[in-house]
């Protein structure tokens, strides 16, 4: 289902050094058109519809139209991004209303640190089968092998 | 368009792709660096908080063994992949990963990617290998992490590369990667010392069933072009299993994930008359021994009995989504409370990772708990991470590795130097996302050791660097020579655009290589006419033409998925078997082969003389 945006809602991120969608899109299809300083969907046609523009737009300005050669019209699937859940209004083409909440992360953005309690690298173990972080996280004493065949 | 500035990078340890594997690779390089203070750069031609097939999030781990609550071994994993790639797999690289994969499972849950949990606090299963995750943010979570871990300066986005450098003076060495900006007319050549591919699978080489904008809507990435067989297949890396495909059942239209359903809901597929396929179809797997007799039925298997039973006139076929649900809702007693949690479940499913899916049934107005959904097979792709097993033939672990699978380094290739993992390495299937990182964390180690005992500088020549950049830039040359032609760009006797030599190449492959439209049918005629016409093609490659930078990432684009496609014929010819009814047919060779036929089937091409040379790889059998 190709996004599209909505001109009453799209300011072109004017604030930012590019469009957030422009910067998100796996796939460069969401375009800054500057004839009108707004962005649109320049290839609807590889669009997998992964929301990735529709969740990052600062002004919730793109939303999804099912493809056109498949999906009836009349419904529509909106996502209200937090930082620890989402929250996902289905509206059927009959008008009904499905909403769910899911959790999306436990701890805070920016907050990982990769390496913590780990060993420094040891470059005597470069040739070893031991990935960094094994003693935290393997969950088992020792790392399995077998015999070479 | 005006010619290109370059900027040269150079670096110890080059990772190409930012999806799963990349940043597998560089948070275990960025570590084992440190210690040797190496450069460890990244490049991903999007942007690596949503980039490769993880970027919109999934409902699954589809690879964890559950050691520390003693649930599987990782030999009993090796067993089950055997099984399901009907007795063809690398053991020892899916052994190293089911060993390892739990520690990186671990690792997400402590970085913040919320499991679902039973009551005793283990991570709720779906199936035997496969556990439930509210993974909307998997990627973002990942990309953080790789993030840190590398350090801003030295990931480069929206960068796409397109050739891999070998040493001038030592072409069996990688000596780095050109590629250019997606934004800004930059080319950018990368000095590397290693160099790991660890981009995609490759998916729009075949038509798909849907036509106009549905394009798009396909069930793996379309943004997972093959850059990762081009640039190792004209490296002159040794690949394998490329005649293998991935063709998956899945809901119809809107390709949303059925493993839950399958698993966990516990639905089935029946067809329109209410037959279980499964049953009706159950002698069929006696022409497949002895993998036919095995538990659980090989996925291309059971796409088999589908098949038939399409031939036979049954259809539409579906998931009982409905039966699923109801049966649920009885045995929870019809208690509200439980029965919207069951439902959050089952649309969770497929707003976590496939939301067209979810999208499709609000627009049909399909409650699934009322409606079953038909189910299709998908068009073929080519990936190493799923229920199949194209890519590299790469060495495998020290300790285990048999002496045919060992040359040095852990997931290096036959190029010195350039390691690979993910979708991009041979024979280790059903990794999927947690084991695809994983395996990205081996070649990161193997790299930093690569470094550590080959510390020279590898040669970079620059007369080879201008022809690259000549060559890079040729679509926009092409389309300003014959512009004046026409009054209207698309139709130019001169020259074709990306997009229309893609849908040229999805027909041809889906015509002559064994495409759905083909009913996965193809056989040497075929093969070679097929192969007359991508002669005609390639030289029409020649005249892609570009006027913007997107577009330009779209020419070369159809030239991953045009290597890929020369690679997957070469292979479906050579392979004189049927291995793997319901991914494809050899119409003139119908059966499995046991005899002649239970080994590897390896190329490597020769840019320089334009020729394939074939080979037989052994399997050997690591776990009893």
């Amino acid at each position: 289902m190709p996004t599209y945006v909505n001109p009453d809602k799209c300011d072109g991120c004017k604030a930012l050094g590019q469009p957030a969608c422009h910067y998100i899109c796996p796939t460069d299809i969401m375009q800054l058109d500057k004839a009108i300083g707004k962005a649109f969907n320049s290839e609807p046609d590889l669009c997998w519809e992964c929301y990735s523009c529709v969740k990052t737009c600062p002004q919730s300005a793109i939303a999804m139209r099912g493809y056109g050669d498949v999906v009836p019209l009349g419904a529509s699937l909106t996502p209200l991004r937090g930082t620890d859940s989402i929250l996902w209004t289905v509206k059927f083409r009959d008008g009904q209303i499905k909403r769910f909440k899911y959790p999306i992360r436990t701890t805070p953005w920016g907050s990982i640190e990769p390496y913590a309690g780990y060993p420094q690298a040891n470059p005597a173990e470069l040739k070893g089968q031991e990935l960094c972080g094994q003693g935290k996280f393997l969950g088992v004493p020792n790392l399995p092998t077998v015999a070479r065949a | 368009m005006v010619q290109p500035e370059v900027e040269v990078v150079e670096c110890d340890v080059l990772i190409l792709g930012g999806g799963m594997a990349g940043c597998g690779a560089a948070y275990e390089a960025a570590y084992w660096a440190k210690s040797k203070n190496l450069r460890v750069v990244m490049v991903e031609k999007g942007a690596v908080e949503r980039s490769g097939a993880v970027a919109m999030g999934l409902s699954a781990i589809n690879c964890y063994m559950g050691m520390k609550w003693g649930e599987n071994q990782p030999e009993d994993f090796v067993r089950y992949v055997r099984q399901d790639l009907m007795g063809l797999s690398r053991e020892d690289l899916v052994y190293d990963i089911a060993r390892h994969v739990d520690s990186t499972v671990h690792m997400f849950e402590d970085w913040g990617l919320p499991f679902f949990k039973t009551p005793e606090g283990r991570y709720k299963r779906e199936g035997r290998w496969q556990v439930m995750i509210h993974g909307e943010s998997y990627k973002p979570i990942v990309a953080e992490a790789a993030k840190k871990a590398l350090g801003e300066g030295n990931i480069y986005e929206r960068v796409f590369v397109s050739h891999l450098l070998t040493d001038s003076k030592d072409p069996g060495r990688i000596s780095g990667a050109v590629g250019f900006s997606v934004r800004e007319p930059k080319v950018y050549v990368f000095k590397a010392k290693a160099v790991i591919a660890a981009a995609g699978g490759a998916t729009g080489v075949f038509r798909p069933h849907a036509v106009g904008e549905g394009l798009g809507r396909i069930w793996y990435a379309p943004w997972n072009t093959g850059s990762v067989y081009k640039l190792m297949i004209m490296a002159g890396a040794e690949m394998s299993q490329f005649e293998h495909r991935l063709v998956v059942t899945r809901f119809k239209d809107g390709y949303g994930p059925v493993g839950m359903w399958f698993l966990l809901f516990k639905a089935v597929l029946k067809n329109a008359y209410g037959e279980l396929v499964e049953e009706k179809w159950a002698d069929l797997l006696k022409e497949w021994l002895p993998y036919g007799a095995g538990k659980p039925i090989p996925t291309p298997l059971r796409n088999h009995q589908l098949i038939r039973d399409i031939m036979a006139g049954k259809g539409p076929h579906y998931l009982r989504t409905d039966e699923a649900l109801q049966k649920m809702f009885s045995d929870v007693q019809h208690d509200p409370k439980k029965m919207r949690e069951i439902e959050s479940d089952a649309w969770e499913d497929f707003l976590d990772m496939t939301m067209s899916q979810a999208l499709l049934w609000a627009s049909e107005n399909t409650d699934p708990a009322k409606t079953p959904s038909e189910v299709v097979l998908t068009e073929p792709y080519l990936m190493g991470s799923h229920a199949s097993a194209t890519g590299a033939w790469v060495s495998g672990p020290e300790d285990l590795a048999p002496s045919e699978y060992f040359w040095g380094y852990n997931r290096m290739t036959t190029v010195r130097g350039l390691f690979a993992a993910g979708d991009g390495v041979s024979g280790s299937a059903h990794k999927f996302s947690s084991g695809s990182y994983t395996e990205g964390r081996f070649a990161g180690k193997a790299a930093v050791a690569y470094v550590h005992d080959n510390p020279d500088t590898p040669n970079v020549d620059s007369g080879r660097i201008e022809d690259i950049k000549k060559e890079l830039w040729r679509p926009f040359e092409v389309f300003e020579k014959a512009a004046g032609t026409s009054t209207k760009p698309d139709i130019n006797p001169n020259y074709v655009f990306p997009k229309q030599a893609l849908l040229r190449l999805q027909k041809i492959m889906d015509e002559y290589a064994a495409g759905q439209g083909a009913f996965f049918i193809t056989n040497e005629p075929t093969l070679l006419r097929g192969m007359e016409l991508m002669a005609l093609f390639k030289q029409d490659l020649e005249k892609m033409a570009a006027t913007d930078l997107h577009d330009l990432l779209r020419c070369w684009e159809v030239w991953d998925r045009f290597w890929c496609a020369q690679a997957h014929m070469q292979h479906l010819l050579y392979r004189q078997e049927t291995r793997w009814p319901g991914y494809y047919y050899r119409g003139d060779y119908p059966k499995l082969d046991d005899q002649n036929w239970k080994c590897f089937v390896n190329s490597r091409y020769d840019p320089a003389k334009n020729e394939w040379t074939m080979s037989k790889k052994p399997y050997i059998q690591v776990i009893p």
